[in-house]
C-alpha cells in the first residue's frame, strides 16, 4: 500500500513538473515583445489586412486562456507546429534528431557511471594513497573544465586518427552490411561520447569516494569487519551498496546538466540530434523547433528523474517511512 | 554551554559572544589551506581584470601580429584569428566573464536567499507553495531553458545575466531554508520573539546573520556555475556579439576554425583561465561550507575534501 502512495505521489509530481514546464513554454511564447505575427511569423512590414488575416489565421485574436487551451489541447496530439526553416512537422523532425541523441548521451553516461564508481571505491578503499590522489585530483580537473572545451581538446588531440564530425561516413550509402554501419556509427560516437564521460564521471568519482567513506565508518561495517571477513568483501558486499544510494540521486540531478552538455557537444562534434537542431534553430530564428527541443528534452528530464525515484524506492525502502 | 556545537559561529568563536561574521572567515582561513588557495585564485583574477586595460600588452581592437600567429616572445599566447593578441583578451575577457559570473550570482542569491528565508521562517503554506516552485524548477534543465529564453529575449549581456540568475537559484533556497528551520527553533529566537520582537527583525537581525555564512558559501559556489554557464551560452551563440569574455574567445576560435588551422594556442590558456576560476570558487565555498557543516568535522567524514554541487536529497527538510 505505501509502495503504491509513493509511486502514485512522486507519478504526480513528474506530470505536474511537465505541465509547468508546458506552461513556461507557452507563457515565454507570449511575453516576446511586439506580436506573434510580427516576430515569428517574420512577417515585419506586412500590410495591416495580412497581419490581420494572418492574426486570425493562427488563432491569436482569441483570448489568451482560449489560446492556452488549444495549445495543450495540440500538443496532446503531439502537433509541435511547424518548423519554419524545414516547412515540416516539428515533432517528425525531432523525433529523428532525439533517435540519434539517446544513443550517444546513454553510452556517454553509462562510462561515465562507471569510470566514477570505479575510481571512487578505489580512491576511498586506498584513501590516502597516491592513486587516491591522482584519481580525486584528476577528477577535479576534469569537472572544472567547461564541457565545450574539453570536446575542443580531443578534437584537435584525435582529429586525425577517429571521425571528427557527423554520425556517420557521408560516403557510405546505406547499402553496405549492417554490422560494418554499425560500426562507422560507433567509431563516429566515440569522440562526443567520450566527451561527456569526461565532463560528467568527476563529481560521481567524488560522491561514490566521500560515500564510501562515510558507509565505512558505519557501525555495520566494522561488525562485518570485526567477523573476520575478507576486506574485499566488506567492501563489496557491505559498503559499496548503501554507498550507491547518494550516487543514484547526483545522477537524477546531474540529468539536466548532462543534457545541457549534450547540447555543447552535439554541436562540437555535428552530432545531428536534438541539441545540433536546437543550435541551427536558434541560428535561423526557427522558434518552435527551438520550443520544441526544449519541451522534449524537459520532459525526458523529467521522465528519468521519476524513474530514478522508482529505482530509488526498490533500492532503499526507509524513504517510505 | 551545554547547546549542541551545531552553530558554526558559536563554536568557531567560543563562548556564544554576539558573532562578528570576519572572525569566522578568518579562522576558515587560517585552518584551511584550500580556502585560502582558493581565495588567492579569485582575487587573483578579479585584480588583473580590474588592471586588465592598463597592463594589456596589445590592443584588444587593433591587429598586432599575423592571423594565428603562433606564441611567440612578442605575443606569448599567440594570436586569434584577426590578428588580435591572445594573451590581452584572455585578460580583458575576463572582465565580462567575472562580471557576468557576480552579477548572474547576486540575482541567484537575492531570489534564492529570499525565498530560502521566507520558506524556513514562515513555513506552511508560504513554505510548501515556495518550495514547489523550487523543485519544479530543479527538474527543468536549465541550460536549455536558458537557451530558450535568452534567444527569445535576444542576444545581450545584461539578458545573459538576468537568465542565469533567475535560474541558478534553487539549490541556495534548499539549502538556506534548511538552515533558517533549524535556527528559527533555538531559544534565543523564541526568547527574541517573546520579548516581542516582530518578523523583520527577527528575521534581519537574528536569522540573517546566522544563515549569512552559508550564504556567502553558496554565493562563490553559484559564481563558478555562472561563470560556466556564461561560457556555454556564448559557445551557442547567445552572447552578445560586440563583448569579448572567455565564452565568446571560445565560441570564435571554433567557429572560426582555429582547430583546423591548428591554432591550439587559440583555445587551450582560455580554457585554463576558466577552469582556475572555477577550481578557485569551489575551493573556498567548499571551505566555508564543510567549516560550517559539524558533521563533517567527523574524522572519517572531513577526509573527504572536495564536493560538487551542493546535494539537494528528497523528502522534507532534507538538504
Amino acid at each position: 500500500m505505501r509502495s503504491t502512495d509513493y509511486v502514485l505521489k512522486r507519478g504526480f509530481f513528474a506530470l505536474v513538473t511537465i505541465f509547468v514546464a508546458l506552461t513556461i513554454n507557452f507563457f515565454l511564447f507570449r511575453v516576446l515583445p511586439g506580436t506573434a505575427v510580427t516576430n515569428i511569423a517574420r512577417v515585419p512590414h506586412g500590410s495591416p489586412q495580412l497581419q490581420h488575416a494572418l492574426t486570425v489565421e493562427f488563432g491569436l485574436d482569441k483570448p489568451k486562456w482560449q489560446q492556452y487551451l488549444i495549445y495543450l489541447k495540440n500538443l496532446l496530439h503531439g502537433n509541435m507546429g511547424v518548423s519554419f526553416t524545414y516547412q515540416q512537422p516539428v515533432s517528425h523532425l525531432l523525433i529523428q534528431d532525439l533517435k540519434n541523441t539517446i544513443p550517444m548521451v546513454t553510452v556517454g553516461t553509462l562510462a561515465a557511471i562507471v569510470i566514477g564508481v570505479i575510481t571512487g571505491v578505489l580512491s576511498a578503499w586506498r584513501r590516502g594513497s597516491v592513486p587516491d590522489h591522482v584519481s580525486t585530483n584528476a577528477a577535479i580537473f576534469f569537472y572544472a573544465f567547461p564541457t565545450q572545451w574539453l570536446g575542443l581538446m580531443l578534437l584537435i588531440i584525435f582529429a586525425g586518427t577517429l571521425p571528427a564530425g557527423g554520425m556517420q561516413n557521408p560516403f557510405v550509402f546505406g547499402t553496405e552490411p549492417f554490422l560494418q554501419h554499425l560500426t562507422d556509427i560507433g567509431q563516429h560516437m566515440i569522440l562526443p561520447a567520450a566527451t561527456l564521460t569526461l565532463t560528467a564521471y568527476g563529481s560521481y568519482t567524488l560522491i561514490v569516494r566521500s560515500s564510501m567513506l562515510e558507509t565505512m565508518g558505519e557501525d555495520y561495517v566494522l561488525t562485518a569487519r570485526a567477523k573476520g571477513l575478507p576486506p574485499r568483501r566488506v567492501i563489496r558486499r557491505h559498503a559499496f551498496r548503501n554507498a550507491m544510494l547518494p550516487l543514484l540521486t547526483l545522477v537524477a540531478l546531474d540529468l539536466g546538466f548532462i543534457v545541457g552538455g549534450a547540447v555543447l557537444i552535439e554541436v562540437i562534434f555535428s552530432w545531428p540530434g536534438i541539441g545540433l537542431a536546437m543550435y541551427q534553430a536558434i541560428g535561423q530564428r526557427d522558434y518552435p523547433m527551438l520550443q520544441g527541443g526544449f519541451l522534449i528534452l524537459t520532459v525526458a528530464v523529467i521522465f528519468l528523474n521519476f524513474v530514478a525515484d522508482l529505482l530509488y524506492f526498490r533500492l532503499d525502502p526507509r524513504i517510505s517511512e | 554551554m551545554t547547546l549542541p556545537l551545531q552553530d558554526p559561529l558559536l563554536s568557531a568563536e567560543g563562548e556564544g559572544q554576539p558573532s562578528h561574521r570576519t572572525g569566522f572567515f578568518r579562522t576558515v582561513l587560517r585552518e584551511r589551506k584550500s580556502a585560502v588557495v582558493g581565495l588567492s585564485i579569485i582575487v587573483f583574477f578579479v585584480v588583473l581584470s580590474i588592471i586588465a586595460p592598463y597592463i594589456s600588452p596589445h590592443s584588444v581592437t587593433q591587429p598586432s601580429c599575423a592571423v594565428y600567429a603562433p606564441p611567440s616572445s612578442e605575443h606569448w599566447l599567440g594570436c586569434d584569428d584577426g590578428g588580435i593578441d591572445m594573451l590581452s583578451l584572455i585578460m580583458q575577457g575576463g572582465r565580462i566573464s567575472l562580471i557576468v559570473g557576480f552579477a548572474a550570482t547576486l540575482v541567484a542569491m537575492i531570489i534564492g536567499g529570499g525565498v530560502g528565508l521566507l520558506s524556513g521562517y514562515f513555513g506552511g503554506a508560504v513554505d510548501v507553495s515556495l518550495m514547489r516552485v523550487t523543485d519544479y524548477l530543479l527538474v527543468i534543465p536549465d541550460l536549455v531553458l536558458m537557451m530558450v529564453i535568452a534567444d527569445l529575449w535576444g542576444a545581450s549581456l545584461f539578458h545573459v545575466i538576468i537568465v542565469i540568475g533567475i535560474l541558478e537559484w534553487t539549490s541556495t533556497a534548499r539549502v538556506i531554508r534548511a538552515q533558517v528551520m533549524s535556527v528559527r527553533e533555538r531559544v534565543y529566537v523564541k526568547r527574541a520573539r517573546g520579548m516581542g520582537a516582530g518578523n523583520t527583525r527577527i528575521l534581519s537581525r537574528h536569522i540573517l546573520p546566522q544563515v549569512g555564512p552559508l550564504l556567502i558559501a553558496n554565493t562563490v559556489l553559484t559564481v563558478a556555475i555562472a561563470i560556466y554557464l556564461e561560457t556555454a551560452l556564448a559557445f551557442l551563440g547567445l552572447e552578445d556579439p560586440s563583448v569579448t569574455t572567455w565564452g565568446t574567445i571560445l565560441e570564435h576560435a571554433f567557429e572560426r576554425t582555429a582547430i583546423a588551422a591548428g591554432a591550439w594556442w587559440a583555445i587551450v590558456p582560455v580554457g585554463f583561465a576558466i577552469a582556475a576560476v572555477i577550481v578557485g570558487c569551489f575551493l573556498l565555498g567548499q571551505a566555508v561550507e564543510d567549516a560550517l557543516n559539524p558533521r563533517l568535522r567527523v574524522a572519517h567524514l572531513a577526509l573527504r575534501p572536495w564536493r560538487m554541487r551542493p546535494l539537494v536529497g528528497r523528502g522534507p527538510g532534507a538538504i
